[in-house]
C-alpha cells in the first residue's frame, strides 16, 4: 500500500515537473526570437537580417538558467543629449536605430532649447525587447518612454491602444501632410488613432539583373515593356529558351516561407485578406488564388523554383542571387541593403522597375516591413516625447537622415521628386543600382497600397507559410481547396 | 529557549528539514499548477481577462495544429522509447561482456553527445540534412546515386531527422543506466546458471531481463517524459517554431508558440494542462503495467 502512495506521489511530482517543463520553455526565448527576428528580418528594413540572427541563434544556445541571465542584458546602452533636459528611456532591436534617433536628438535640443532632452538608448534581442515590452505595458510599470515596435509585434503591442500608449495624431500633423497616408494608417489602432511613427514605405519594386538578362539579349527596353504578369512569363520564356533552359536556373522564385508575393496581388486587386479592423479576415480571395494559381504553373513550366528555404531574405537567398539561379524578383525597397551588404560584388548589375501586375491600371505595389515607434502612456513627458519622435521620423530632416544613414525609402512624398535628395550620387544605393531607386518610387506614389496588420494576420501568416504555401508550391494542392483549409484555421480564431 | 527547545524537539525537526522542499514544492510548482489550471478557463487579453469556462477546452477540440502537434509529440515519444531502450540495452550488455575491447572509448565515445548543447547540435544537424545537393546527408545519397531529398520539408525524412538527432544524444545516457543496473547483478548467479547449462541467451532471457527490469521502468518512464516534453530539438532543427505542415511542432512547441509567440496565455495554459493529463494517465498505465502500482506481497 506504501508503495502505492509513493508512486501516486512520484506521478503527482512527475506532473508538476511537466509544468515545470512548461516554465523552462520561457528559458530559449531568445534562440526562439532570434528565430523570429529572422523572420522579421524578411520584413524587416534594418540591417539586422539573416546573418546576424544566425549569429544569435548560435550565442543563445547555452542553457536554460544562463539564457535567463543573458536575457537581461543588453546590446548597447548609451546615454546622450542634453543632461539638464527631461530625462527618457528609449529601446529598440536595431543598434543603427538608436544611433540614428540619437543624431536627431542632438538636432532637436539645438532647435528646441527651451525643451530638451536626455535620452538613454538601450538595443536588446529582438524577442526579448518586444516581450520586454509586452511585460511592462501589462504591469503598467517599467516601460520605456519610447520604444520601437517592428511589423509583426505590431497587433500584440497596439493591443491596448490609448491605456497604453499616447496617439501621435497632434505630434505629427505638422509633417503628417507629406507623408504617404497608406503608410501611417498601418500604424493606427483598431480605434483609428496613430500609435506608431514609421520609418519607412517599404515599397515592392521589381528586381532585375541586368547583366545576365543582356547575356541572354534582353534590353532594358523590355524588361520596361513589361507591365502585365502575362508579359512577365512571356519574357521568362523567352530568357530560359536563349539560355538553353539550363538546369538549376530560373527566372524567378516563389516563397513557401513569406507572404509578400501574396500582398502584391492582394494590393493590385485592393483587397486585404486581414478585413481590416472591422470586418472578418477572408483569404479565399480572387487575387491570391490568381497568383497561388500562376506560380504553379510556373512551377510547373519551369519558369520558377521555390526559393531555397522559404524565402530570398536569408543566406540561401542570397547565394541563389550571386549564382545567377535567379534574375529577377519582386521585393521591397529595403531589399537593396541586402545586395549593399551581402552581395556587393553585384554592384552595378541590378535595375529597379515597378512590380508587373494582373490587369493594366492597378496598383503595383505594397509596402511590407516596418518599424512603428510608439511612445509609452508611462512616459514622464508624453506629449514630449512624442514631438521628438515625429520630428526625428517625420520631419525632412529625420527623413533625409534615414535615407542616408540607414537607406530606407522614406515616407514623405515630398522628398520624393526632390533632386538634391533623390539623385544624391554620393548616395550607395544610388551608386549601387543601374537606375536612381527614387524615381522608381516616384513613379509609383499613388499605386502603394496597404495590407494592414491586424490581430488575426499572425494566425494567417503562420498557416500560410507553415501549410499552405507548402500545399499548394511544394505538393501542388488545388488552390481553392488549400484556401479553404486556410479559411478554417482562420475562422476558429475569430 | 523556547526556540532552542523547538529546535531541538524530535517532533519538530523533520518538519524544520523538510520545510525547504515543501516551500519551494508549494511556490514554484503547485502554485503555479494551480494558477495555470485556473487560467486554462479564463481569456487573458491586453487589457481585460475574462472567464470564459470551457471554451478554450472546445477550441482545442478543433484546433487542427494543435492535433498535428500532438500526433507528433504522440509519434516521437513512440518512436523513441522502441529506439532508446533496446539499441542502448544491448550496447550495455555488448559494454558488460568480454566480447568488446577498449571499453572506456567506445563508452566515452557513445557519452560525448549528451555533453554537446542541443541548441548548438541542433544548428548541426539541421546544416546536414539540408536540402542542398551540398548538405551532408544529400552528399552521402549521392555517393549511392540518390537524388537530394529535402529533408526538412517532409514528414518522415524530417521525422527521422528527430529521431537521429534524438538517439546521437541519449544513447550513451541510457545506455550508461542499464550499465550501472548490469553492474549490480551478482556474477555469481551467472556462475550458477553457467554450472546448470544455460545458453547465453537463455541467460539474458531469464536473468539479465527481469533482474533488469527497474532500470528498464526507470529509462521507459523518463523516455516517455522527455518525448512528450520534447521542443529544443525541434526548435533548433527547423530554426524556430515553424516548419512545412507542421511537421516538427510538438505540445511544448505549440504551447510556446501560444503563450509567448502569441501572447495568448490562457489557450496556452489549455495546452499544459491538457499535456499535463495526458501524460499523467501515461504514466499510470505505465505504471500499473508493469506492476509498479500492485501491492507488495508480503
Amino acid at each position: 500500500m506504501k508503495k502505492k502512495l509513493v508512486s501516486v506521489l512520484l506521478s503527482g511530482v512527475m506532473a508538476a515537473a511537466l509544468l515545470a517543463g512548461c516554465g523552462e520553455t520561457n528559458a530559449p526565448v531568445n534562440a526562439s526570437d532570434t528565430a523570429a527576428a529572422e523572420e522579421a528580418a524578411a520584413d524587416e528594413s534594418t540591417e539586422a537580417p539573416a546573418e546576424e540572427a544566425a549569429a544569435e541563434d548560435a550565442s543563445a544556445g547555452e542553457e536554460a538558467v544562463e539564457e535567463v541571465t543573458e536575457e537581461a542584458e543588453a546590446d548597447a546602452v548609451t546615454t546622450e543629449g542634453d543632461p539638464n533636459g527631461t530625462h527618457m528611456e528609449m529601446w529598440s532591436f536595431v543598434e543603427a536605430h538608436n544611433t540614428f534617433y540619437a543624431k536627431m536628438l542632438e538636432q532637436w535640443n539645438k532647435a528646441n532649447p527651451d525643451r530638451t532632452i536626455e535620452i538613454t538608448f538601450t538595443t536588446y534581442p529582438y524577442g526579448d525587447m518586444h516581450q520586454k515590452l509586452l511585460m511592462s505595458l501589462q504591469a503598467g510599470t517599467g516601460a520605456p518612454d519610447l520604444c520601437d515596435v517592428e511589423m509583426g509585434q505590431v497587433p500584440n503591442i497596439y493591443e491596448g491602444l490609448d491605456t497604453w500608449l499616447q496617439p501621435l495624431d497632434d505630434a505629427m500633423a505638422p509633417y503628417a501632410g507629406d507623408m504617404l497616408t497608406s503608410r501611417l494608417d498601418a500604424y493606427k489602432g483598431s480605434d483609428g488613432k496613430q500609435y506608431g511613427a514609421p520609418f519607412h514605405v517599404g515599397a515592392t519594386v521589381q528586381y532585375w539583373n541586368m547583366k545576365k538578362l543582356e547575356e541572354a539579349g534582353i534590353t532594358k527596353e523590355d524588361v520596361d515593356a513589361v507591365e502585365t504578369w502575362d508579359d512577365f512569363t512571356k519574357l521568362g520564356e523567352k530568357y530560359l529558351e536563349a539560355i538553353g533552359h539550363e538546369e538549376g536556373k530560373y527566372w524567378t522564385s516563389v516563397d513557401t516561407g513569406g507572404t509578400d508575393w501574396m500582398w502584391i496581388a492582394m494590393a493590385e486587386y485592393g483587397d486585404d485578406w486581414t478585413g481590416g479592423f472591422d470586418n472578418p479576415a477572408n483569404v479565399k480571395l480572387d487575387s491570391v488564388k490568381k497568383m497561388l494559381k500562376m506560380q504553379q504553373d510556373w512551377l510547373a513550366s519551369g519558369i520558377a523554383e521555390v526559393s531555397p528555404d522559404g524565402h530570398i531574405d536569408l543566406e540561401a537567398g542570397f547565394q541563389n542571387i550571386l549564382d545567377g539561379n535567379i534574375v529577377t524578383f519582386p521585393k521591397a525597397m529595403w531589399y537593396m541593403s541586402r545586395f549593399t551588404n551581402y552581395m556587393p560584388e553585384e554592384k552595378g548589375n541590378w535595375y529597379i522597375t515597378k512590380c508587373p501586375v494582373f490587369e493594366k491600371g492597378q496598383k503595383c505595389s505594397v509596402g511590407i516591413g516596418g518599424t512603428g515607434t510608439v511612445v509609452t502612456q508611462q512616459s514622464v513627458d508624453k506629449e514630449l516625447a512624442a514631438d521628438f519622435l515625429c520630428f526625428a521620423k517625420m520631419s525632412p530632416e529625420g527623413e533625409t537622415m534615414i535615407w542616408q544613414d540607414l537607406g530606407f525609402d522614406v515616407c514623405n512624398t515630398a522628398l520624393w521628386t526632390d533632386d538634391a535628395f533623390a539623385h544624391d550620387d554620393s548616395n550607395q544605393y544610388n551608386q549601387f543600382f543601374q537606375n536612381y531607386p527614387y524615381d522608381v518610387l516616384a513613379s509609383i506614389k499613388d499605386q502603394i497600397g496597404t495590407i494592414l496588420t491586424v490581430k488575426i494576420s499572425p494566425t494567417i501568416n503562420e498557416y500560410f507559410c507553415n501549410t499552405t504555401a507548402n500545399e499548394v508550391l511544394e505538393d501542388g494542392m488545388d488552390v481553392d481547396e488549400a484556401l479553404q483549409e486556410l479559411q478554417d484555421a482562420v475562422d476558429m480564431e475569430q | 529557549m523556547k526556540f532552542k527547545k523547538f529546535l531541538y524537539s524530535q517532533k519538530t525537526a523533520p518538519y524544520v528539514f523538510v520545510l525547504p522542499f515543501i516551500l519551494s514544492f508549494v511556490i514554484f510548482w503547485i502554485y503555479p499548477l494551480v494558477t495555470a489550471i485556473l487560467m486554462s478557463f479564463q481569456d487573458i487579453g491586453a487589457i481585460t481577462t475574462e472567464w470564459v469556462g470551457f471554451s478554450n477546452y472546445g477550441k482545442l477540440l478543433k484546433d487542427r495544429v494543435f492535433h498535428t502537434a500532438m500526433i507528433n509529440s504522440f509519434e516521437y515519444t513512440v518512436f523513441t522509447c522502441a529506439l532508446l531502450i533496446p539499441f542502448p540495452l544491448l550496447y550495455a550488455v555488448l559494454m558488460d561482456s568480454r566480447l568488446v575491447k577498449a571499453k572506456g572509448v567506445w563508452k566515452a565515445i557513445l557519452y560525448m553527445p549528451a555533453l554537446t548543447s542541443v541548441v548548438i547540435s541542433g544548428t548541426l544537424f539541421r546544416l546536414m540534412f539540408t536540402e542542398y545537393k551540398t548538405g551532408q546527408m544529400n552528399m552521402l545519397l549521392a555517393l549511392i546515386g540518390m537524388a537530394p531529398v529535402k529533408w526538412l520539408k517532409n514528414k518522415w525524412t524530417g521525422e527521422f531527422a528527430l529521431l537521429v538527432l534524438c538517439c546521437w544524444r541519449w544513447t550513451g545516457v541510457n545506455m550508461l543506466y542499464f550499465l550501472s543496473g548490469l553492474k549490480s547483478i551478482g556474477t555469481e548467479i551467472y556462475e550458477s546458471a553457467d554450472i546448470d547449462g544455460a545458453t547465453s541467451w537463455q541467460k539474458f532471457r531469464y536473468l539479465t531481463w527481469p533482474l533488469i527490469k527497474p532500470t528498464s521502468i526507470y529509462v521507459l518512464t523518463i523516455s516517455i517524459y522527455a518525448g512528450l516534453a520534447m521542443f529544443l530539438e525541434s526548435f533548433m532543427l527547423w530554426a524556430g517554431n515553424d516548419s512545412p505542415h507542421n511537421i516538427g511542432l510538438t505540445i511544448v512547441g505549440y504551447l510556446y508558440k501560444r503563450g509567448i509567440q502569441k501572447d495568448d496565455l490562457g489557450y496556452a495554459c489549455t495546452v499544459g494542462v491538457v499535456l499535463m493529463v495526458i501524460a499523467l494517465i501515461i504514466n499510470f498505465i505505465q505504471l500499473a503495467w508493469n506492476g509498479t502500482l500492485k501491492k507488495e506481497e508480503s
